[in-house]
């Protein structure tokens, strides 16, 4: 990247509807839609002779299935079809690959291994018909004992989830290993200072406000399907949908509408999305099927669930030396994560986190549970949630026993900007940083030697007030595709840029919006590139019959890569528009300079031409070099070379209640460094959202089972969200480091508050318990959960505490 | 059963089973499917519509309960065409982002300023805390109400002080070469 670009960013002229040409707070264009109800999402759907779908699930978490019998199901009115497993193993289709490559049931056949699995599907005519259904069939179960508590699930004699797989007599799926052990032992026992820390990140789920859902319709004249489905990756999914189904992809139509929210929670493939699909074929009809909220919460994609233990090495000065983990990761019943296939643990090995590490070394094994499937998803940034809040609660954990400032302990270890780009002890290469500058802003803006001050006064009343910070490393921009694939499919995407006669532009995306605001950023990445005003150009996206290939959205990928593509090919675009200047105003192409959407002649600038006025050449009877063919388009495949790294500076302030254990959030400053930032609005947006998911996330949100496999997060009443009362207004700043790599310089962004902001929360509330001697606790910390800290014993909050 | 009521002005009859949801009934027989059902439990507040003038879940209301009453959904919210202030509001200050708890939480915040034109930032916050948004955090969401109690006619030139007007605040550190955008 050049510094011109970054300049571009800071100064966008106006274009005449006052929006900036290029880079800097503009309105959004989608917000038009959503702010008349004119919204298009999947329940808003309706096709002519449309049916509607329902899933019967299990009430068990493990229990073989005796019987299935579905004759009053069948005769009731209205109902056009009763699906089974059984029905669908005579197509074939009773189970479906996993992106781990695994394998997961779509109806049971078997067994059912978690609360909420799916066991029979109705098509109807109406949705209270199906539901009604739903209720005559008759399924009996014998119960099997569940494993339910994750760390018991290698036990010998624990009972066998996957008896499924041929051979299987345990609950392991994985061992993967990361770093040096060796050279960690040396480190270690060489070290001053041991410290050891067990910490739960508990099962968390996305939850996003609008469920899961698909309408399918198979065409049975033209062997088309046409999916809408509620896909953060359509591409990947239609893909999916081929080497599945054997229905061949050019007959595949995906169609991601508007989404309402996704997180990750919309990027496995669900067996409602293969159900709808079935009911159509089965019933010649559209189906649409949307899950209700409990089935959202129970089945499907959760995230989380790492049981951690931590060890941290250190000088009794406080210069950290090594940091090793043990993991035992609970996937659930089938391994569904969705991972890239070399990372079995996602990225989770960049827990080293923002430190200048001598050794590292992480072992995850992975088990299965009588728990729903899923486990890379809420805006983890596959698994970097869990790797930060692994070492910024061990290095507070740290601070503690040292007598050691935790801020200044982090100021003493962090990278210093001469060192980039770093690479870690477990192997990633960080691209760029300035570190302290961020974390001295971040304290700078708290005032944090005053919060000190105050919370000592406090403190000599008796009044329980915390500081807690964080200082994160983000990674993300999946690929490269030589290290990065799902299912075989490179970590790339795609994007085609076509400009009009007249200069208004269509650029298509293989990326999903869920709310970030593509249709406003991505053009005016490319009106940064082409000066073309960003109310000129139309971004399509979610349409795999009118985009190129790519991955899709998630991981915070949108920017990095698909970005990286859009700024790549309107390059191109540029460049073409060059020759065809260079043509009309008779001169070599050497001698134009671009400015502002126009290729002048080197000193003469009232010799050239607008962009505006290239594209009507460019489609004229203007002749043109040899070779060069008219019209002005480019598509271009953005393979990233590399990860981006963003990264930021949290300080939490909290206030606990002494006599109920209540958190108040009083205070939260972030400041966040993402590289140039396309529209400041929109950045600005994702960090509140992350910071508010942070809150839930430390506070309140957790899905926990009791000894039965029940689960006890299956509603809103029950799965607690914050609302806008356990939000503080949040204070933001911001540094500028850009990505050496990225043609922007920019790096993504959507998912670094909710991966930096829940150690800030827990490392708040664990210092303001610092006067009963509190050392660690597990999120959520509920007032129960902190009062139980107060009394010396924090309960586990993956279990029934009842 | 038979049910009537005015929606949006207009007045509507349906046959309709006695137990249809209300939220389903403007979804699927009049097809107004700006209010969303998000959670069936009365909690997340994205069926939050209008009857007899009160913000109501939907999705815990029957469409018989609504015989004879007057509903106001989101599609009514525009006046003439132009956005209603509290729409702007959302508009200038990134008030939503995918959009789905949008229409209830407008809805929330007309009502709001119908009773308290000035409404303090607690009032705010209090106003929708019976609503979940899992996109923006709530931040933008007060200011937006706030724009709107500050623009009770709205603005023409609403684009025009977008620019003009800043974000919240994000402080920066700006080095000579990387000025952070404003």
């Amino acid at each position: 990247m050049t510094a011109a670009d970054v300049d571009a960013g800071a100064t966008a002229p106006l274009s005449e509807a006052g929006n900036p040409i290029g880079f800097g707070r503009m309105l959004r264009k989608e917000d038009a839609r959503f702010l008349r109800g004119q919204g298009h999402y999947i329940d808003d759907i309706q096709l002519p002779g449309m049916l509607h779908g329902a899933i019967l699930r299990s009430p068990l978490a493990h229990a073989r299935i005796v019987s299935i019998d579905t004759t009053a199901a069948e005769a009731l009115p209205g109902v056009r079809a009763v699906i089974t497993g059984a029905t669908l193993e005579t197509l074939g289709l009773a189970w479906m690959p996993t992106l781990s490559n695994d394998v997961q049931a779509v109806l049971a056949t078997d067994k059912v291994r978690f609360q909420g699995q799916e066991v029979a599907f109705v098509v109807a005519d109406d949705r209270y018909a199906a539901r009604d259904a739903l209720e005559l069939i008759d399924v009996e179960y014998d119960p099997l004992a569940p494993v339910i508590d994750a760390r018991r699930a290698l036990d010998e004699g624990a009972p066998v989830i996957r008896d499924d797989v041929e051979g299987k007599a345990d609950n392991h799926i994985f061992d993967w290993e990361s770093g040096d052990a060796a050279r960690c032992d040396e480190v270690f026992a060489s070290a001053d200072v041991v410290v050891a820390q067990d910490m739960l990140y508990p099962r968390s789920h996305p939850a996003p406000l609008e469920t899961c859902g698909s309408v399918a319709h198979m065409d049975k004249v033209t062997g088309k399907l046409t999916a809408w489905i509620t896909s953060q990756a359509p591409h990947a999914h239609r893909t999916v949908y081929a080497l599945v189904a054997g229905l061949p992809e050019h007959k595949i139509q995906v169609i991601s509408p508007d989404i309402g929210g996704g997180f990750g929670n919309k990027v496995p493939i669900y067996p409602g999305y293969v159900l709808a699909v079935v009911g159509s074929i089965v019933t010649g009809k559209p189906v649409k099927w949307v899950e209700d909220r409990s089935e959202n919460l129970m089945s499907t994609g959760f995230a989380r669930d790492y049981h951690m233990h931590g060890e941290i090495a250190a000088t009794r000065d406080g210069e950290i030396l090594g940091l090793r983990v043990d993991v035992i990761a609970d996937h659930g019943a089938f391994n569904a994560s969705a991972n890239p296939t070399k990372y079995p643990a996602g990225f989770f090995n960049i827990f080293t986190g923002s430190y200048d590490l001598r050794a590292a070394h992480c072992k995850v094994t992975g088990v299965y549970s009588n728990k729903a499937p899923g486990g890379v998803a809420y805006a983890c940034s596959f698994r970097i949630t869990e790797a930060v809040y692994l070492v910024e609660r061990i290095v507070d954990v740290l601070a503690d026993e040292l007598g050691i400032d935790p801020a200044e302990l982090r100021m003493r270890n962090l990278l210093r900007p001469e060192q980039f780009p770093y690479t870690t002890q477990t192997g990633w290469e960080y691209d760029s940083g300035e570190y302290p500058r961020a974390l001295r802003l971040a304290l700078d803006l708290a005032g944090y030697d005053e919060l000190r001050r105050e919370q000592a006064a406090k403190r000599e009343r008796g009044e329980l007030m915390g500081i807690g910070l964080s200082f994160f490393t983000e990674g993300v921009g999946a690929g490269p595709r030589k290290h990065m694939d799902i299912l075989g499919l490179g970590m790339a995407d795609g994007c085609e840029l076509r400009v009009h006669p007249t200069g208004k532009a269509v650029v298509r995306l293989s990326v999903q919006t869920q709310g970030q605001g593509h249709e406003t950023t991505f053009a005016q990445i490319v009106s940064s590139q082409l000066g073309i005003p960003p109310e000129d150009i139309e971004v399509v996206h979610g349409d795999t019959d009118q985009t190129p290939f790519g991955l899709g959205t998630y991981g915070s990928r949108s920017t990095p890569v698909s970005g990286a593509a859009a700024a790549v090919v309107a390059q191109r675009v540029r460049d073409k528009a060059r020759i065809v200047a260079a043509a009309a105003l008779e001169c070599s192409p050497d001698d134009l300079e671009w400015e502002h959407g126009r290729w002048f002649v080197k000193g003469d600038p009232t010799q050239g031409r607008t962009i505006q006025e290239i594209a009507m050449l460019s489609h004229s009877a203007l002749e043109l070099p040899e070779g060069v063919e008219g019209h002005l388009d480019a598509s271009a495949v953005y393979n990233p070379p590399n990860l981006t790294y963003p990264f930021g500076a949290y300080v939490c302030v909290v206030d606990v209640d002494p006599g109920t254990g209540q958190v108040r959030v009083r205070r939260f400053v972030a400041v966040d460094d993402c590289g140039p930032r396309i529209n400041p609005m929109i950045v600005e947006g994702q960090i509140h959202g992350g910071l508010a998911e942070g809150v839930g996330m430390a506070l309140m949100q957790a899905i926990a089972f009791d000894e039965d496999g029940n689960c006890l997060g299956g509603s809103f009443m029950d799965y607690l969200l914050p609302t806008s009362m356990e939000c503080p207004a949040w204070e933001l700043g911001a540094t500028v480091t850009p990505s050496p790599h990225h043609p922007l310089g920019v790096k993504g962004v959507g998912e670094s508050a909710t991966v930096g902001s829940p150690a800030a929360v827990v490392n708040a509330v664990i210092d303001a318990l610092e006067p009963f001697g509190v050392r660690h606790a597990d999120m959520p910390l509920t007032p129960a959960q902190v009062w139980l800290a107060m009394q010396g014993r924090p309960a586990r909050t993956d279990l029934a505490t009842t | 059963m038979q049910v009537t009521m005015t929606v949006n002005g207009d007045e509507v009859t349906r046959d309709v089973e006695p137990r249809l949801l209300l939220v389903h009934f403007v979804r699927d027989h009049l097809g107004l499917t700006g209010t969303h059902w998000g959670c069936d439990t009365s909690n997340c507040g994205a069926c939050v519509l209008w009857m007899d003038g009160e913000p109501v879940k939907s999705c815990t209301v029957l469409a018989a309960m609504a015989h004879g009453r007057t509903l106001r959904t989101v599609e009514d919210l525009d006046r003439g065409g132009e956005l209603d202030p509290v729409q702007q509001g959302f508009m200038q200050c990134h008030g939503l982002q995918c959009g789905f708890c949008t229409p209830g939480m407008l809805m929330t915040a007309r009502h709001l300023l119908d009773d308290v034109p000035d409404p303090s930032e607690l009032q705010i916050r209090e106003a929708i805390s019976g609503q979940i948004c899992r996109c923006t955090g709530y931040e933008n969401i007060v200011h937006a109400v706030r724009w709107a109690a500050e623009h009770p006619g709205g603005s023409a030139g609403a684009d025009a002080d977008a620019m003009s007007e800043s974000s919240p605040a994000t402080a920066g550190q700006a080095d000579s070469d990387q000025e952070v955008p404003a």
